[in-house]
């Protein structure tokens, strides 16, 4: 298939506007799925259950079952709502949304239609220069996840070519929150920037209300994303395309822009944009296009028979709302002067999407700038060297254990890089790691004593330059003891060590 | 020795308790009758192989002195649209042929708490769909007062096997009259609870806002005790009810003492009339209104200007609800598989569900799935949500008035297999006076009022009483029951001719 | 509304319901549905817009269950009547669309 023709991405801005949209899902963490009792895969204690084995009868639609509401996950969903800033319905009703797929139980969604929970709300999200630009909610709305498919056969396990395909309903019927923006004018440049940030907030107002696991690798948080041209000066929108399949942070970034050069290309050179479902590779940098929108894509809604009408009080909704947590902006300011963090810094941190994992890493016991140090440094250069998100590589847990062996001199800064490197790869905890592969700092002089020895025997003139005056001849020593003993050393106490033998009168 | 099917299950009850009948006799009784008439009457598509072992577990228990329920050890008959884990469940349709449910519906489970003895699963239209049996994908069953005419339906199974003392109790499922209408048409009993007074789950569902289970008898005492057994609040299902529901059974016990009648008021609709039904039924009809009054009630003409489009938002209704339940039928999880030699998963859902379901499956989910398309929604599934507004107002004016509503069950006795069958709206007709109380979630109960002169068949007389008045409808029902059997000298179900019996595995007629 | 059941409309209707009708039951159906949705039209007439919908019977809201497991399948009982499995999965053949 050929290439898409890309226009150059600061031509493309020249000629158009770029229009976005958003729709995000956020996988609850509830214990349970939304409306069966089965456990919720998408809480990290059942992340690694074994296929069909989280699904009770109504997941997969077993003739007669019914579903029930899940309490948490509508309270999770208010809140969700509230910390957008919308208004919460006074009563919402469930719909049916009816489609034909292997992987729905029942071959119809539960969702809601034109009844959502929440709707008409904003997100302030800031950008790297301290920007802030204000992204209007349509709605945030209860519904369920699908199950899972998993294509065999044909070169690329997508569907395309596939032989046969298996599923696995333990995802079916997770408990999902769908939220909709209203259409975003003024990105101009910043829209990939801004497409990443409004993710990113997204993610960190779902963590602080400690509402879901929001692991974008894990399919916690998805995002869909709109884009529509329209020549400049004109006023009538352009067709949109809406990409899937999106699934970091830096995948959002790239997807728009990428969205953004193909579509102008396609204008700019008389052409029509198709308005379709798009598919984002990661491997390659591209969208390909899915199903076109049809007729088939009538889905037939009508309100949830088999549920009642979610009208909550309006007490609990000022209960919620007075258990918010402090909005990201707020946060983020009391952060950085609490952190002590330039300006830059700050942004750096922010920028990555890491603010979490260091809130999280400093509340474990680490310091914020050791904190900064590794999630902006040696984590990050990993991520990006895998082609990985940084949060998907450690926690923060580790980290700050990590930091704690540094502190207690049981490992040296150079160690604690290759103890990480062992718990990315996943040989377990710090202290795991430095168990199974020796690494701790030796801290018995009578070892380190036996090293120095041997590497005076080689070098028997040392002592005599130190006593003449030549501290740093000392080095070549230290130098030759570190290596003997793998860089599990204390250079400084080999040092003293050193010199005190030079200053003792035996040779 | 008596004949122990010809029993009430109240009696038959009774016999067990006071140890002189034991559950393993009462269930091989019944067994047999099975085996002597089902062949020709063919209520059931499955009979429990375990039926004696479970039989032999209560009476095991009530002679350790375990506290058992007042129906233990009486057999049960269950209607093959409530699952099942021990027997297939096919809601009557070769889709689901041999599917095997990992669950037990709630109602099954309370029945095998309260020691009832499965019998087997009854036969019924297809996925409850119509009112004749005839389109269960497994054959018919037959009238057992005319074994060349419809047994009623959807329910035509339970009805028939409990008319022709196949089983004392059975349980139905009532959409827009599927416990009613063959209650009618086979001189028994059937009562279609309010709207969530039954649990639904896993009942198959067919319209999930009309659905509701009930019982299946001879007597209307006998709907009691087991309606006591399976009502109550669900928490699996959310539409069920948490209100607090007096014994029905007392209320049944009541009733047959005879002051209920008095200053009664009993409507009759005008928009209804049965000089427009068959002779025999307007007359039947008449005459248990006429010994109503004769016992002091007091009949009131009322009207419900909305019911005539009852049928019409109901046809809207079902059909669109049905199209959504049915869809969970596809080949992928359960059920029957059409292979499609190259094809994709689309084509094999597509081939396996024009192979699997039946005719009038068809229709309605093509009906359900234009009423509910873009464009369709508001004139057809909209508007027929408005109309059930209408008709619950209807209601909430009339029993302002009046304490119960009275209809003929249907407008004719059981007409002859394959009568009606070639035209759906024919068909769709024998249900205006049972639909309303879908509609508006209100309970019914349809009892035996006597026989047309002119075909000697069964007559049934409905009574409807406003939402959570269920207890209502035993009383009256009793009261009535009561007073007709008077003067009947016995059940009408007496009157029934003998069913031929096939020869037993002993070569003897029992 | 004036329904207009037609051949193509039915086809395109089984297409929705995933139903593969012949081309004797497509003829079949259009003329059973057109009589049957000419009479059920008439709803149309009393469902004014002053009238609300009613899609419950009996009034009820908040019916919500508490956040605790239970009502687990067994792989086994889940996987019981699969028509076809594989690795503690369900198979099918080769699916046409995109994911949704």
């Amino acid at each position: 298939m050929a290439k898409d023709k890309l226009l150059d991405f600061d031509k493309a801005l020249e000629l158009f506007e770029p229009v976005l949209g958003f729709e995000v899902h956020v996988e609850l963490n509830t214990e349970t799925k939304m409306f069966s009792a089965a456990a919720n895969p998408a809480n990290s204690a059942n992340h690694d259950a074994g296929p069909n084995t989280l699904v009770a009868p109504v997941d997969m639609g077993l003739p007669g079952a019914l579903p029930v509401v899940n309490e948490t996950a509508v309270r999770y969903s208010i809140s969700l709502g509230l910390a957008l800033g919308c208004s919460i319905a006074p009563s919402s009703r469930f719909a049916r949304k009816n489609y034909f797929y292997p992987d729905l139980g029942k071959n119809y969604q539960i969702s809601q239609y034109d009844e959502p929970i929440a709707f008409e709300g904003s997100v302030d999200i800031e950008l790297a220069d301290g920007e802030i630009v204000t992204v209007p909610i349509e709605r945030a709305h209860m519904e369920e996840d699908a199950g899972k498919l998993t294509h065999v056969g044909g070169s690329t396990g997508r569907i395309q070519g596939a032989e046969y395909s298996l599923v696995d309903y333990n995802r079916a019927g997770v408990p999902l929150v769908e939220i909709v923006t209203k259409p975003i004018f003024g990105a101009e440049h910043r829209a990939p920037e801004i497409a990443k940030a409004y993710v990113a907030t997204i993610r960190d107002i779902v963590l602080s209300l400690g509402i879901s696991e929001a692991r974008m690798e894990r399919g916690n948080l998805r995002c869909d994303a709109n884009v529509s041209l329209r020549p400049r000066g004109q006023e009538k929108l352009g067709t949109r395309t809406e990409t899937k399949n999106v699934n970091s942070m830096r995948s959002v970034e790239r997807a728009v822009r990428y969205e953004i050069q193909r579509q102008a290309a396609i204008l700019a050179a008389g052409g029509t944009i198709t308005q379709e479902t798009r598919h984002w590779h990661e491997d390659t940098g591209t969208t390909s296009p899915g199903r076109p929108k049809s007729d088939a894509d009538d889905y037939r809604y009508f309100p949830e028979p088999d549920l009642l009408p979610v009208a909550p009080p309006l007490e609990l909704i000022e209960e919620l709302r007075a258990a918010l947590p402090e909005p990201p902006a707020a946060r983020r300011r009391r952060l950085k002067t609490e952190w002590g963090f330039t300006d830059l810094e700050f942004q750096d941190a922010a920028n990555s999407g890491i603010l979490p994992e260091i809130a999280a890493t400093v509340a474990a016991g680490a310091s914020p700038a050791s904190a900064r140090k590794w999630w902006t440094g040696e984590i990050a250069r990993i991520a990006k060297v895998q082609g990985r998100e940084a949060t998907e590589l450690a926690t923060p847990a580790d980290v700050a254990a990590l930091q704690a062996l540094v502190d207690a001199g049981t490992l040296t800064d150079k160690l604690a890089r290759q103890v990480l490197e062992g718990v990315i790869g996943g040989e377990g905890s710090p202290q795991e790691v430095v168990d199974a592969r020796g690494l701790a700092v030796v801290s018995d002089d009578g070892a380190l004593i036996a090293a120095i020895d041997e590497a005076l025997a080689s070098q028997p003139d040392v002592l005599a330059k130190i006593r003449d005056g030549k501290v740093q001849a000392a080095g070549a020593v230290i130098g030759a003891v570190m290596k003997a003993m793998k860089g599990q050393a204390d250079a400084a106490r080999v040092r003293e060590l050193v010199l005190e033998r030079a200053s003792a009168n035996d040779a | 020795m008596t004949d122990l099917t010809k029993l009430s299950a109240a009696a038959l009850a009774d016999k067990l308790a006071a140890g002189e009948v034991s559950s393993v006799e009462a269930t091989q009784a019944h067994l047999d009758r099975i085996a002597a008439v089902d062949g020709d009457v063919h209520a059931f598509l499955h009979v429990n192989e375990h039926a004696l072992d479970v039989a032999s577990d209560i009476d095991r228990r009530r002679a350790a002195g375990d506290d058992l329920g007042p129906l233990a050890g009486v057999p049960l008959a269950i209607k093959d649209v409530l699952v099942t884990t021990d027997m297939p469940s096919t809601s009557g349709s070769k889709i689901l042929e041999g599917y095997m449910s990992p669950y037990d519906a709630t109602v099954v489970a309370r029945s095998r708490a309260a020691g009832l003895v499965p019998l087997g699963k009854t036969n019924m239209d297809e996925f409850a769909m119509g009112s004749s049996t005839e389109h269960s994908a497994y054959g018919p069953t037959r009238n057992p007062w005319d074994l060349t005419r419809i047994p009623g339906g959807s329910g035509g199974g339970s009805a028939a096997a409990v008319a022709a003392f196949e089983a004392p109790l059975a349980l139905g499922s009532d959409t827009g009259g599927s416990i009613r209408q063959p209650a009618h048409v086979t001189g028994t009993v059937g009562i279609k609870p309010t709207y969530g007074g039954v649990s639904r789950y896993g009942a198959i569902a067919l319209a999930s806002s009309l659905d509701q289970v009930g019982p299946v008898t001879r007597t209307v005492l006998d709907a009691g005790l087991l309606h006591d057994v399976i009502g109550g609040h669900d928490p699996h299902d959310s539409t069920s009810l948490a209100h607090d529901w007096p014994s029905f059974a007392g209320a049944a016990r009541e009733g047959a003492t005879g002051q209920v009648l008095q200053g009664l008021k009993v409507g009759v609709i005008r928009e209804l009339p049965d000089t427009g039904f068959q002779a025999g039924v307007s007359e039947s009809f008449r005459a248990a209104l006429a010994a109503m009054e004769a016992q002091g009630a007091e009949i009131v003409e009322i009207s419900a200007p909305h019911f005539e489009y009852g049928v019409a938002a109901y046809y809207l209704i079902l059909p669109a609800e049905a199209s959504s339940n049915l869809a969970k039928f596809d080949s992928v999880r359960f059920g029957l598989r059409v292979d499609v030699p190259g094809g994709t998963v689309e084509d094999v859902m597509a081939k396996t569900r024009d192979a699997g379901f039946g005719d009038e499956v068809k229709r309605r989910i093509i009906l359900g799935t234009y009423a509910l398309s873009a464009g369709y929604y508001d004139a057809y599934y909209g508007s027929a949500q408005k109309v059930r507004t209408l008709i619950q107002r209807d209601f909430a004016d009339a029993f302002a008035q009046v304490d119960v509503i009275a209809t003929p069950s249907a407008p004719t006795t059981a007409f002859r297999l394959g009568e009606k069958i070639d035209d759906p709206l024919q068909m769709y007709l024998n249900d205006v006076t049972t639909i309303p109380a879908n509609l508006a979630g209100v309970p019914g109960i349809s009892i035996p009022s006597g026989l047309a002169p002119e075909d000697g068949l069964p007559v049934g007389i409905q009574f409807l009483a406003p939402a959570h008045e269920d207890a209502r409808l035993y009383r009256v029902g009793a009261a009535l029951e009561a007073l007709l059997v008077d003067s009947w000298g016995g059940p009408l179900l007496d009157r029934a001719p003998a069913l031929r019996q096939a020869q037993g595995p002993t070569g003897g007629v029992r | 509304m004036v329904s207009e059941i037609t051949p193509d409309l039915v086809r395109h209707l089984g297409v929705l319901a995933r139903i593969q009708l012949s081309d004797e039951e497509v003829e079949r159906l259009t003329g059973q549905l057109d009589a049957i949705v000419d009479n059920i039209a008439k709803v149309s007439e009393v469902a004014t817009p002053d009238v609300a919908a009613t899609s419950h019977p009996i009034p009820l809201e908040n019916v919500f269950r508490p956040d605790v497991p239970g009502d687990l399948l067994t792989p086994a009982q889940v996987l019981q009547n699969a028509p076809d499995a594989a690795d503690g999965r369900f198979r099918v053949t080769a699916i046409l669309g995109e994911e949704q």
